[in-house]
């Protein structure tokens, strides 16, 4: 015991603490800029409004024009923002994470193309019109479609399925839902004109109505994405280390699947499909967390928040007086920058 | 015994690779179990380790059915290191070994004084003391397969699988590596039991050497009653000449040929 005992002062104790500290001051500066983001989408738009009036409309509205431009519009757009950019963000690393994939998306699960091919069904067979109407549809098309890639890629092997066995069903699963649903809409002018716009990426016109709608799924798929941080940080170090760490593959990877589904589906269905943020985000995330999935979680949600923000705010600013779809400026804008990060440090071996 | 598989049948699929094997080990001993490839040493570590379960027979931990225990309760008693494990990029030493504490921690207790000092007693163990904030991937090979036996070590077992844990190492960090095994036996009374390709720093390091061939233990004991030429004929097709080790004075295998 000589050797052992001699050491019991460990030396790197305020390290620790100083990266601890660290972390924490980064996080309170995300939040900053979520919160920047945040007042610029409500000040923003067709109407500039100015931060006295926001002020004024938070606090005692009186019924002012711009008063409901700001609560009635601006506000539930934002929220319905900082919701599905909070979950994509999350969904993205929790996806790279479990499939060891720095190129996994959370459309990989297949969610994108289900809650596509549930809209559009739900359109031209039981006559659906409402924004609030087909997203409840969306949101079965995205679970049903996960859970069936889920069950697929368990049928090949053993027990829990593989991020290979995942991401092969997603695929195939996805290539097919997508196949029907172009079938569909070829079929019915209107589909096809509510699946164009859904199929951009937007959160233009949300109201209260969609943000009660789709928070309780996130908000449970936030909690169980919280619960699986730790496991996550020992699966990956393959699934052999983590079980000889006593930590059980089959439920952490079942809890990952169910946090990228309800947080996915939730935000495809409300804003439709907006995946490339999923891909890009943790890689932005990752350089401040570093491996650890406890840090890489929120980080990539506040990023994730900010960063669809800011690319609505810009898509309301390039095309007045009407604006480009968030998901058209994420893409434009996301693309180039995303091309120029892999380029400036090679991608991240997880 | 401390661990013991009983008649065991062992396999990926259908594919059997063990079948009706029996094997103890014992409290404070190191094993090292030894055998040509493919003959199911790292399938029955793997079982013995609980990271593959038997289709027949039992593993038991201290005299209970291991697959039977809360996985994190073996893993509190129990340390298995696989053969080549991968981190991801960017993880520090520290943080590695950091993660050997995930067993003694709950979601809501991440951080203990007991897990700090766990790990700077790891890494001291280990002489890696200095270098905790290097990324993983900027370490060589044999310091690299060092922190991942911290890793091991801070988890705190008192009973240490380890599979191959000298692969793609040079003669020098194999036997630091194996001096590093040697040392938590003896001063830590840690029992061992690993798989090992080289047959003379088996012989060395190890109480008890386990030879296998198709599955199956074909002998079991001290380094020079397991260690024979008639053996080496038997489980690995080799004809070789056993002397003494001048240092150590363990069997040391010189071999002349391959049988055909």
């Amino acid at each position: 015991m000589s050797t052992v005992a001699a050491v019991t002062r460990p030396p790197s104790r305020g390290r620790a603490r100083a990266i601890h500290r660290h972390r924490l001051l980064v996080l309170a500066g995300l939040f900053g800029a979520l919160a920047v983001a945040a007042l610029l989408s409500v000040m923003i738009g067709a109407k500039p409004v100015p931060p006295a009036d926001v002020w004024h409309a938070l606090t005692g509205p009186t019924g002012s024009e711009n008063d409901i431009i700001i609560r009635s519009l601006r506000i539930p757009r934002t929220a319905v923002g900082v919701l599905a950019g909070i979950a994509l963000g999350v969904a993205g690393a929790l996806m790279q994470g479990h499939t060891r994939n720095p190129l996994a998306d959370p459309g990989l699960l297949g969610v994108t193309q289900g809650a596509a091919f549930a809209m559009v069904l739900s359109i031209m067979v039981l006559g659906v019109t409402s924004l609030y109407g087909y997203i409840w549809f969306g949101l079965a098309g995205a679970l049903i479609a996960s859970v069936g890639v889920f069950a697929l890629g368990m049928a090949g092997g053993r027990g829990a399925p593989t991020p290979v066995t995942l991401a092969l069903a997603g695929t195939a699963v996805s290539a097919f839902l997508y196949a029907l649903t172009s079938a569909l809409v070829l079929m019915d002018e209107q589909a096809m004109d509510v699946f164009r716009f859904w199929q951009a990426g937007s959160i233009a016109g949300r109201g209260d109505d969609v943000v009660w709608q789709v928070l309780p799924f996130i908000a449970v798929g936030l909690v169980l994405a919280l619960i699986n941080a730790p496991g996550l940080n020992a699966l990956s170090l393959g699934e052999d280390v983590a079980r000889a760490l006593g930590q059980n593959v089959t439920l952490t990877r079942t809890i990952g699947v169910a946090a990228i589904t309800l947080l996915s589906g939730a935000s495809v269905a409300a804003c439709g499909s907006l995946a490339f943020l999923g891909l890009m985000v943790p890689h932005l995330a990752r350089p401040l967390s570093g491996p650890d999935h406890r840090w890489l979680l929120p980080y990539s949600g506040l990023i994730g928040a900010a960063a669809l923000l800011a690319a609505d705010v810009i898509g309301r600013m390039v095309a007045r007086p009407g604006e480009l779809e968030v998901g058209v400026v994420l893409a434009l804008t996301g693309a180039p920058f995303f091309v120029f990060l892999v380029r400036r440090r090679k991608p991240v071996r997880l | 015994m401390r661990l013991q598989a009983v008649d065991v049948r062992l396999g990926y699929g259908d594919r059997v690779i063990v079948d009706g094997l029996d094997l103890g080990i014992e409290a404070g001993t190191v094993t090292t179990i030894i055998g040509p490839n493919g003959c199911g040493k790292s399938t029955l570590l793997r079982a013995l380790g609980r990271l593959l379960r038997p289709t027949g027979g039992e593993v038991l931990l201290d005299g209970k059915r291991i697959d039977r225990m809360p996985t994190k309760e073996v893993a509190k008693v129990l340390g298995v290191l696989p053969q080549a494990p991968t981190a991801p990029e960017g993880l520090t030493v520290a943080d590695l070994v950091a993660r050997g504490r995930h067993p003694h921690q709950t979601w809501y207790r991440q951080w203990s004084s007991d897990d700090e000092s766990a790990v700077s007693e790891a890494l001291s163990m280990t002489g890696l003391l200095d270098l905790g904030e290097r990324p993983l991937d900027e370490l060589s090979g044999g310091q690299r397969q060092r922190a991942w036996i911290s890793m091991a070590l801070a988890q705190g077992t008192d009973l240490l699988l380890l599979d191959e844990p000298t692969t793609f190492l040079d003669l020098a960090h194999q036997v630091e590596v194996l001096e590093l095994v040697r040392r938590l036996h003896g001063e830590l009374g840690r029992t061992v039991v690993m798989v090992l390709h080289d047959l003379n720093l088996a012989a060395r390091y190890a109480d008890r050497l386990v030879a296998m061939r198709d599955g199956k233990v074909i002998a079991a004991g001290a380094p020079h009653e397991v260690l024979t030429e008639p053996l080496l004929a038997e489980v690995f097709d080799l004809d070789a000449k056993v002397i003494e080790d001048p240092v150590a004075g363990t069997p040391l295998v010189v071999p002349v040929g391959v049988r055909h």
